[in-house]
């Protein structure tokens, strides 16, 4: 039997009804990693001994009558840039390659309690910063759907694992679509949470204001299982939000009548591939037949968001950044004359070139003489942004659109023109601006290449997120499609 | 316009240093970046405040106690160079 194709929900109902073990579920998803691997290239680090004996560790449970949590026994890939007590975090670049953390993230220490396994570490654009994976200091990810095409970015690993059933649900970050956007090119099921949801302590931080994990699964319940997981307050990360964490699973009942959806016309207009667009239309008309209230809305300084961004993020990156000089842990150069030399050239031989463009960028946007200009300016049409989707929560309880305004692009496409990858994200920087919830879901192909639809809530309002996605899920079956 | 001297300046500030070849291509895409980041001052923002943060934060502190913390041999594994419990960096005086 294919198990690595099966849900997590799926697997736990056989797991519970004893017709197949944790092990034998662990097995099967390296086996399927041995079988398709070479051509995806999803992990940087496989940990199959230790995934066995976690496997094992849950069936003996089960043989001595314990209850399993629902994600006990499955298989979860982890990108590459949460910390793993014992196991390599490279972040994908050459200045962390042999750096291994002595702790766990939070998020880590959940999975464990849950008696998840983890299958392994994931690739990703170095330090997150990326629209297609392509950024990574050791390979490239290919697209499951087709293989000389890219994931997206920057988790792009997590999102190829779990389309390719090289997982059956993957961790991902998220600063300005990086779960969204990659689960909208492999046809999966990807959540930037709320900021502040799930603890950042333990995650490599790219841009501390924005960073966000979140989930990868195959269906929409997954996802809820997964969120249920990682969610919750963290007295180790100081942006980590006090708040109740509801069980997502209730929400999924299949019923939005009555819900009011807004659908901002700014995410609709140029610069959305046409086919794209009629993907989405066609997702339109799906939830007003259930009984949903669609209108066109306005998000009016949606064309700011991405200047914004390309300013804040950087200016953050750059300074969390500042922390790699090779010398408590990760690379140092060799043959440095004295300190601030070896800073320089560990720096300059560690960093990739997209890593070294946002630092420059960040810290020419932080200089005396620019902070005003475009830094703070920048914070102050944050606001703007912020204020956007505040007045359109007012009127409706959802805004939809595209995750992205393309399909995935082929290998190589944009590479050399940054400002070209990072027209990529238009559709999902804005949300992490604002600091809201998010999904892409699976909502149909345009030339076998799958198309996400983006379904946006108010600050901690997952669960209505859920609710819509769920019941959009139940009337399609475009989350059932599998790349050959 | 981002010259090639701003490179150099930039650099010395984020400790990175580039060929001569490489200051041509960082001059020339953050200008193109910074130029499409000009678009920001169409807006009024005079009276508008700066969003730095969504979430209204504080400081996380921990009570000062005595208790188990992180062993120096832990803290000292990814070291790319020691000596007894110190990192050992080159020679500063």
């Amino acid at each position: 039997m294919q198990l690595h194709y099966l849900t997590a929900h799926q697997l736990h109902d056989m797991l519970v009804s004893k017709k197949i073990s944790a092990e034998e579920i662990t097995r099967s998803v390296f086996d399927r990693i041995e079988q398709v691997e070479e051509k995806i290239r999803a992990y940087v680090t496989l940990t199959k001994e230790q995934a066995v004996s976690c496997a094992r560790l849950v069936d003996k449970a089960r043989m001595e009558g314990e209850a399993l949590p629902p994600l006990a026994g499955i298989p979860v890939a982890v990108k590459d840039n949460m910390c793993t007590k014992g196991v390599r975090t490279t972040c994908a670049s050459k200045i962390l390659y042999n750096y291994i953390p002595p702790y766990n993230a939070t998020v880590m220490e959940h999975l464990n309690e849950a008696r998840a396994v983890m299958v392994g570490k994931t690739n990703m654009d170095e330090f997150a910063m990326g629209s297609s994976c392509e950024n990574s200091a050791l390979f490239t990810t290919c697209n499951p759907w087709d293989t000389n095409r890219v994931p997206g970015g920057s988790s792009g690993g997590s999102a190829a694992a779990v389309a390719a059933g090289e997982a059956i649900l993957a961790l991902g970050s998220d600063t300005g679509g990086s779960i969204r956007q990659p689960a909208s090119f492999c046809g999966v099921v990807g959540m930037k949470p709320t900021y502040g949801a799930v603890s950042r302590y333990g995650l490599v931080a790219y841009a501390s204001s924005l960073d966000q994990i979140g989930p990868f699964a195959r269906d929409v319940t997954d996802c809820a299982l997964l969120l249920n997981v990682i969610c919750g307050h963290d007295p180790l990360d100081s942006t980590s939000a006090p708040y109740d964490v509801p069980d997502y699973t209730s929400f999924l009942t299949g019923d939005i009548k009555g819900v009011k959806i807004g659908v901002p016309r700014e995410y609709m207009g140029e610069g959305i591939d046409p086919a794209v667009r009629e993907v989405i239309k066609k997702a339109i008309d799906i939830f007003t037949g259930l009984g949903a209230v669609l209108e066109e809305t306005t998000l009016p300084h949606t064309e700011y968001a991405l200047p914004a961004y390309y300013l804040i993020a950087p200016a953050e990156a750059s300074s969390n950044l500042a922390r790699y000089d090779g010398v408590r842990y990760g690379y140092r150069a060799e043959d440095a004359g004295d300190l601030v030399d070896m800073f320089v050239k560990t720096r300059s031989e560690g960093f990739g070139p997209e890593v070294k463009r946002r630092i420059m960028l960040g810290t020419y946007a932080l200089s005396a003489g620019y902070y005003d200009a475009y830094y703070n300016k920048a914070l102050k049409v944050r606001t703007l942004i912020k204020a956007d989707f505040d007045r359109a929560f007012e009127q409706f309880d959802l805004l939809l659109g595209p995750t992205a305004p393309v399909t995935a692009f082929k290998r190589g496409e944009k590479v050399n023109d940054p400002l070209q990858m990072y027209m990529v994200d238009i559709c999902t920087l804005a949300v992490n601006l604002a600091g809201i919830p998010a999904i892409s879901i699976p909502a149909g192909m345009v030339d076998n290449l799958p198309v996400g639809l983006q379904l946006m809530g108010r600050p901690f309002g997952e669960g209505d997120i859920l609710r819509a996605a769920y019941a959009f899920e139940q009337n399609t079956d475009h989350h059932r499609k599998l790349p050959e | 316009m981002v010259s090639i001297k701003d490179v150099e300046h930039v650099a010395v500030l984020a400790r990175l240093s580039f060929t001569d070849e490489e200051k041509q291509v960082y001059a020339k895409q953050l200008s193109d970046i910074l130029e499409h980041a000009r678009k920001l001052q169409d807006l009024n923002t005079d009276n508008i405040p700066p969003t730095a943060h969504v979430l209204p934060l504080q400081n996380v502190f921990r009570e000062d106690r005595v208790g188990e913390h992180m062993l120096v041999d832990k803290v000292l594994a990814n070291a790319p160079d020691r000596q007894d419990n110190f990192f050992k960096v080159p020679k500063i005086v």
